[in-house]
């Protein structure tokens, strides 16, 4: 189905807002609710992989080829904490956004 | 070849949904309509109908459960009355803004409190503005032809909304009257098959319903089940069209009695109309031009037409039998008194508050509105336009 967006006329808006495909979450970026935004300290991180099971969102891309994680996928991360916390490192802060 | 029987306005309801034979019927008995469902789940213990009758835990789930089986491509039915339909409200909605054609037969009784269970249109009322197709009925033949024509109305692809047949809780609900039955085969054959365009059992199109839809979308879903409801004016008038030629019997969007030459009439919904036609016959009897206008579609409001055919009277008299305690008068009188308004026609109209919890109307109460609109049609005023019928008054 065609992209349907804030100037999308009524007439080729789909009845009760059905969406007629399926995996369309990933056009919903909520990256702009965040207040708080985690920060990575790359030289901090031993790779342990604690924190990319925990994220609610998967906004801690892990590379396929050495398993290693990089840097925040910010279009999706709303800033919850949640690797901040478990980061036995300090490779994960947790910094205001807009400051 | 129609059938002869004799049943009450349940049986009748129940009879309609067993030839229909819907995919589900969701339900929760209470009082008037309880028997709908009672009949209902022995068709299906009786191996009448296929249908799957899910006996529910509450009227919010009935409705519920029939949202779900509408999204997932079948044809699902229930009946309720009164507190059970206040209990549905939240999926009342949840049903139409999702454009599922659910049909269902509301048997109308006052809603509580004190605690009534007798007839008033106060359960109607209350979804007045939800979205849904509302119609009628005077007697038990029409909430059956009504439920036949249904689904043909909420189906078609214009339209996708609910319907639900209304009639009079007790008064026509348990009052057994003779009817005209229509074959099973025939009324298969005008019901049709259900298919829906998309649906949530379709493994060619997997989709997504009732998604997050904020301010950038709602306005324009609900501008379109607007139009929808306007779009289903033409449809009822299409398929009752159909409907008379297949059995004989006419329906527009609402009944002119005696209306074409009167100088005054009365305008309702349900059972009362039967009591009003008595009067009217009665009163042409004398040489008194009364009339009557019964409205049959209440949602969508005729009401282009409603404010010709009354335009030339004299005087109007609006029943309704549900107060809105807004301190200016009831729903059906607003919705007349609008229509009138808009189209520029100017006519003396008062309302009648009446029959609240089940008070009876009788044909004395009805020829007395004729009365006093005898005297509105003379002196062409109304004094005060929201009345009362029937009630014990004191000093006020």
């Amino acid at each position: 189905m065609s992209e349907i967006n804030n100037n999308t006329p009524i007439d080729e808006m789909t009845i009760g807002g059905n969406i007629y495909e399926a995996g369309n979450a990933r056009n919903f970026k909520t990256g702009d609710w965040r207040s708080v935004k985690p920060v990575f300290i790359r030289e901090n991180c031993r790779q342990c992989g604690l924190c990319f099971p925990v994220c609610p969102e998967n906004a801690i891309p892990v590379s396929k080829d050495d398993l290693q994680r990089t840097d925040f996928n910010y279009d999706y991360c709303k800033g919850c904490g949640v690797c901040a916390k478990v980061c036995p490192f300090s490779a994960i802060t947790m910094k205001e956004e807009g400051v | 070849m129609s059938i002869r029987e004799r049943l009450s306005g349940n049986e009748a309801a129940a009879t309609a949904m067993k030839q229909i034979n819907p995919d589900v019927v969701a339900a929760f008995p209470i009082t008037p309509s309880t028997e709908i469902p009672q009949y209902f789940s022995t068709f299906v213990a009786n191996g009448n109908v296929d249908t799957e009758f899910v006996a529910v835990e509450s009227e919010h789930s009935a409705m519920s459960a029939c949202i779900g089986a509408e999204a997932a491509g079948a044809r699902a039915m229930t009946a309720t009355s009164a507190n059970g339909l206040s209990l549905m409200w939240e999926m009342i909605y949840i049903a139409s803004s999702l454009r599922l054609p659910i049909v269902l037969s509301l048997v109308n009784r006052a809603v509580s409190g004190p605690l009534n269970i007798h007839c008033d249109h106060s359960d109607a009322m209350g979804v007045r503005d939800s979205g849904w197709i509302m119609l009628f009925s005077e007697n038990n033949q029409e909430a059956y032809d009504n439920l036949l024509m249904a689904h043909r109305i909420a189906e078609n692809e214009n339209v996708l909304l609910p319907l639900m047949v209304c009639q009079d809780g007790f008064i026509t609900s348990h009052s057994i009257e003779n009817i005209e039955l229509e074959e099973d085969d025939k009324v298969k054959k005008f019901v049709g098959e259900y298919h829906p365009n998309h649906y949530l059992l379709n493994d060619k199109e997997p989709m997504a319903i009732g998604p997050l839809d904020l301010q950038a979308y709602l306005f324009e879903h609900k501008a379109q089940q607007a139009n929808a409801m306007k779009a289903a004016k033409d449809v009822i008038l299409q398929v009752s069209k159909d409907f008379e030629s297949w059995t004989g019997r006419h329906y527009g969007l609402f009944e002119e009695y005696m209306l074409d030459d009167c100088d005054f009439a009365i305008v309702c919904m349900n059972s009362t109309a039967g009591t009003a036609k008595a009067v009217v016959n009665d009163l042409r009897a004398k040489g008194i031009k009364a009339g009557l206008l019964k409205i049959r579609v209440y949602r969508p409001f005729p009401a282009e037409e409603v404010a010709e055919a009354l335009s030339n009277l004299k005087a109007v008299a609006v029943l309704d039998r549900a107060d809105s305690l807004n301190g200016m008068g009831g729903a059906l009188f607003e919705d007349v008194v609008s229509s009138m308004y808009v189209a520029g026609k100017q006519v003396p109209i008062v309302n009648y508050v009446y029959g609240i919890g089940g008070r009876d109307t009788t044909c004395n109460d009805i020829e007395s509105v004729y009365n006093d609109l005898s005297e509105i049609a003379q002196s062409g005023k109304v004094d005060n336009p929201y009345r009362y019928l029937g009630l014990r008054k004191g000093d006020m």
